[in-house]
């Protein structure tokens, strides 16, 4: 006893030592990390103190007030889950029921694949856990493979899957003359590209150009994803948003299922639903058989585990409750009906105004881009002068997020890119 | 007319599969098949028309089904069992007596503010609500700790205890390339996993002494000593899981000088502050007696169990650092490893935890429920005691029930002990001997008793 005070005596004297020493930090190495660079364009706007600021960075949509917007129909499912005594862990794979709406969303609400059980889905952390789990899960299944991502995409993409240590390439899919798709590069990345590789795909409103291809580019690419035995993943983060239809917004995906492709899906509620905040969403993996789908789908599990457990429940048990109710379902697609309209009329707004001003250029593909983003085309430096002379906040890409856009501001903003443009 | 175009177009060399190709039977595809050559690799089309016919091959051809979880597996197989005296002793997952899941009254009272407020549902920023951050790092150092006041601690929200982990897993594996992380002996299921996923190395230290049914306090410290200079070791701030043996202060702060001299990194896990003791604060202790010290510790938060919040998936990783310079650099690669898992934590949980900490009144009730729920467990415990030691009669040493703290009692049972309690009692446990107290009413201790008598004595 006596030998262990004196002991831990010495040791004390030498904490200071030590102490001392532990100031200099373990973490000396640890470099500040760059600033995302879409999230930081909102904190930047944030600490702007002009009246006149503008942000039409984060793609989070604003009514025409520029106010965030909870739909109706959520505050109502709010409202009836509210005495919910169910706290209790979800199952690893999230809500049963959650999933089993999100699937009929996207593979058609009879689809005979859901009848037959042969997707293996689980509920994700929206769009980026929903992408980064099929990440892992592809790192660990087809350690050997590759993913396509096309360029540009959405930044995050490719934090993904590097940090999921996927090796990954680039498919051709802007095309800046045009500022519309690249096709014909990107069926010639598509036969180039190894037999087997895995492409990733954006289901519908592109993010961050808003090119889409048309039904008719859409066979063709799946018949040559097809021809080379390539792994389609979609990416669909704006189900609805696009057209105003969710079936319409599917139909890209649907074009895939019926030519047979066996493909993965990336569903998040973050936009047309607006549960941004909520981190609402689904990853599924189409399957050979029943079978296969359960073996999947504990693989899945498997990696969720280690990551976070099991799924956050609050925003799964808004969704199906909209989802399984047929009005409230109606609701809802009416108001996401009312989100993509808006955005749509204010694209009409912007082009409308840029060429009442007598721009010099074509805005024409601001019409003709679709869904909550604009790739107006403006460089890096014009971007920088809307932001340090206008206070319109937007990433240095050139994307516009139309939901920022309001009729309180368009003329505003066609104002200022007029002005940096001319 | 556009197809055939299509068909024509991809008429060269390169692989096309043509009909006959497909229906020359199953073509296993996938990726696990190294060996096998890919059929698609054929030089010759057929004509210059190729179609494409629906095939079912698959890329994940050969996938495995994944064992069952050890620990949330149990409930499951629970929840198949028909017979009237089953007893799920498997999740830590607090039940009240009448073993209903219990919601908290300052939730239920949160709850309903934050549905009249109405609040919006916006991404929250990638490190989380600003409000619950400042009051997680304050309920684990204390408000007043000079740490905080010289902002010196990353905080960031994460998933719950898992999410949080593995964020400071992944800081491990990219700032100290090789490092180990050293756990406990036996430790919660998950851990090994997290690291593994993380691919952080990890050894054990000993922990567990199966022969008191207590703490192996010098085979932890020699393993501790043994392990290379600079690695972390994970410490159960409290409420050990799975075996419910804390080490006394006075172990602690021998514990903290070891890890002192090897330079060693503490890392504690802190998923039960107030299950332990019934108190917020001496729960905290530990983890304060190393940050006094002037220690850098990492040190992951959890509100599931004491809040009650599970499904809501709600904690926090800090980063204790020696200067707030550090700590800023700290916190900004942790968003770094977030923004690709899942951009930005949810909202729900935290602004639940923020309101309740936040404000006074219901931070009081708070801790009112807090004991009342480890005082429910320490009744439990108590009873269970009494039965086994009145009803054995073998005269063993029943009394580490009573020493045992927090959620879990660690039984001593072996796996084929267990599997009697299940197979022949329908007491559902993990195998490693773990019962979860939680989930123990009064009303069946002597049921347990009778059945932990049985597994012990007459079965091996």
């Amino acid at each position: 006893m006596a030998i262990r005070r004196a002991m831990s005596g010495r040791i004390m004297d030498r904490t200071a030592v030590v102490g001392a020493r532990y100031m200099s930090s373990w973490w000396r190495s640890v470099q500040p990390a760059p600033k995302d660079p879409i999230l930081g364009v909102t904190e930047a706007f944030l600490a702007d103190q002009s009246a006149d600021k503008v942000n039409v960075g984060v793609g989070a949509y604003r009514d025409d007030n520029g106010k965030p917007v909870v739909l109706e129909c959520v505050r109502e499912a709010e409202r009836r889950i509210a005495g919910n005594l169910n706290m209790e862990y979800l199952p690893m794979g999230g809500s049963v029921k959650m999933v089993e709406e999100t699937l009929k969303l996207a593979y058609g609400e009879n689809s005979e694949l859901i009848k037959e059980k042969r997707i293996a889905a689980v509920q994700a952390l929206s769009g980026t856990g929903a992408c980064r789990l099929f990440a892992d899960f592809q790192k660990r299944f087809c350690p050997d493979s590759q993913i396509y991502i096309p360029v540009p995409t959405w930044a995050n993409h490719h934090n993904i899957w590097r940090d999921a240590q996927v090796p990954q390439k680039t498919y051709h899919y802007y095309h800046p003359e045009s500022k519309g798709l690249d096709f014909a590069a990107m069926i010639d990345d598509i036969k180039n590209a190894p037999n087997g590789s895995f492409f990733l795909l954006h289901a519908c409103a592109h993010n961050p150009t808003g090119v889409d291809p048309s039904e008719e580019q859409w066979r063709e690419i799946s018949h040559h994803i097809k021809a080379k035995g390539h792994f389609a993943f979609f990416d669909m983060a704006y189900q609805g948003f696009a057209s105003g239809d969710p079936e319409k917004d599917a139909k890209a995906i649907r074009i895939f299922l019926e030519d047979g492709h066996h493909i993965g899906i990336a569903q998040s509620y973050a936009k047309n639903m607006g549960l941004y905040g909520q981190r609402v969403g689904c990853l599924s993996v189409l399957c050979e058989d029943e079978k296969q789908a359960v073996a999947v789908k504990s693989q899945l599990q498997q990696l969720a585990r280690p990551m976070y457990s099991n799924p956050p429940v609050h925003g799964a048990l808004i969704v199906s409750t909209i989802l399984s109710d047929p009005d409230l379902k109606k609701q809802w697609l009416k108001e996401v009906k009312v989100m993509a309209d808006r955005i749509i009329g204010m694209r009409t707004a912007l082009r409308g105004n840029l060429e009442k001003l007598g721009s010099p250029l074509s805005w024409q593909h601001i019409t003709n881009q679709i869904g909550m983003f604009c790739y107006s085309g403006l460089t890096p430096e014009q971007v920088d002068r809307l932001t340090n002379e206008f206070h319109i906040y937007m990433t240095r890409n050139g994307r516009i997020s139309m939901a920022g856009v309001t009729t309180g501001n368009v003329e505003y903003l066609a104002n200022a890119i007029h002005e940096v443009t001319k | 007319m556009a197809s055939t175009l299509l068909s024509l177009a991809s008429a060269t060399p390169s692989a096309s599969l043509s009909f006959h190709e497909i229906n020359k039977g199953k073509l296993n595809l996938g990726c696990i098949n190294k060996e096998k050559p890919n059929p698609f690799i054929k030089a010759k089309s057929f004509g210059r028309v190729s179609m494409v016919v629906a095939s079912n091959v698959s890329h994940f051809e050969g996938i495995t089904m994944a064992p069952p979880d050890p620990i949330l597996g149990v409930s499951e197989a629970f929840k198949a069992d028909d017979h009237e005296l089953k007893l799920n002793l498997g999740v830590g997952a607090y039940r009240t007596e009448e073993l209903q899941p219990y919601v908290l009254d300052v939730v239920k009272k949160v709850n309903k503010l934050l549905l009249e407020k109405g609040e919006n549902l916006e991404y929250l920023p990638i490190e989380g609500l600003a409000a619950f951050n400042k009051v997680t790092a304050e309920l684990l150092f204390g408000a007043d700790n000079p740490v905080i006041k010289q902002q010196r601690v990353a905080t960031v929200q994460g998933l719950s205890g898992t999410g949080s982990l593995r964020l400071a897993a992944a800081l491990i594996e990219r700032y100290f390339p090789g490092a180990k992380v050293l756990i406990s002996s036996p430790t919660w299921g998950n851990h090994k996993n997290i690291f593994n996923d993380a691919r952080v190395p990890w050894s054990e230290y000993r922990y567990y002494d199966p022969k008191t049914v207590g703490l192996d306090f010098e085979g932890m410290i020699a393993d501790i000593k043994a392990a290379p200079e600079g690695s972390f070791i994970l410490l159960h701030g409290c409420a050990h899981n799975p075996t419910g043996i804390d080490p006394t202060p006075e172990q602690w702060g021998v514990i903290a000088d070891v890890i002192q001299e090897k330079n060693h990194i503490p890392f504690f896990d802190i998923a039960y502050q107030g299950f332990a003791s019934g108190s917020l604060d001496t729960d905290a202790a530990s983890v304060r007696m190393f940050v006094a010290r002037g220690m850098e510790v990492i040190a992951a938060q959890s509100y599931s169990k004491n809040l009650g919040l599970y499904a809501e998936r709600i904690g926090a990783i800090n980063v204790v650092c020696s200067s707030p310079e550090a700590a800023a650099r700290v916190k900004s690669q942790l968003k770094r490893i977030a923004r690709p898992m899942y951009s930005n934590p949810p909202v729900h949980g935290a602004r639940i935890v923020a309101n309740i900490v936040g404000d006074s009144a219901l931070f009081k009730e708070w801790n009112a429920e807090m004991e009342m729920m480890a005082g429910r467990i320490k009744n439990v415990r108590h009873k269970l005691f009494d039965s086994l030691s009145s009803k054995d009669k073998s005269g063993k040493d029943w009394s580490f029930v009573l020493k045992q703290i927090g959620m879990f009692s660690f039984t001593g049972l072996n796996k084929a002990q267990c599997d009697n309690m299940t197979n022949k009692w329908h007491v559902y446990m993990t195998k490693d001997g773990r019962i979860s107290l939680a989930g123990l009413s009064l009303a069946k201790c002597e049921y347990l008793a009778d059945a932990i008598i049985d597994s012990y004595h007459n079965v091996s």
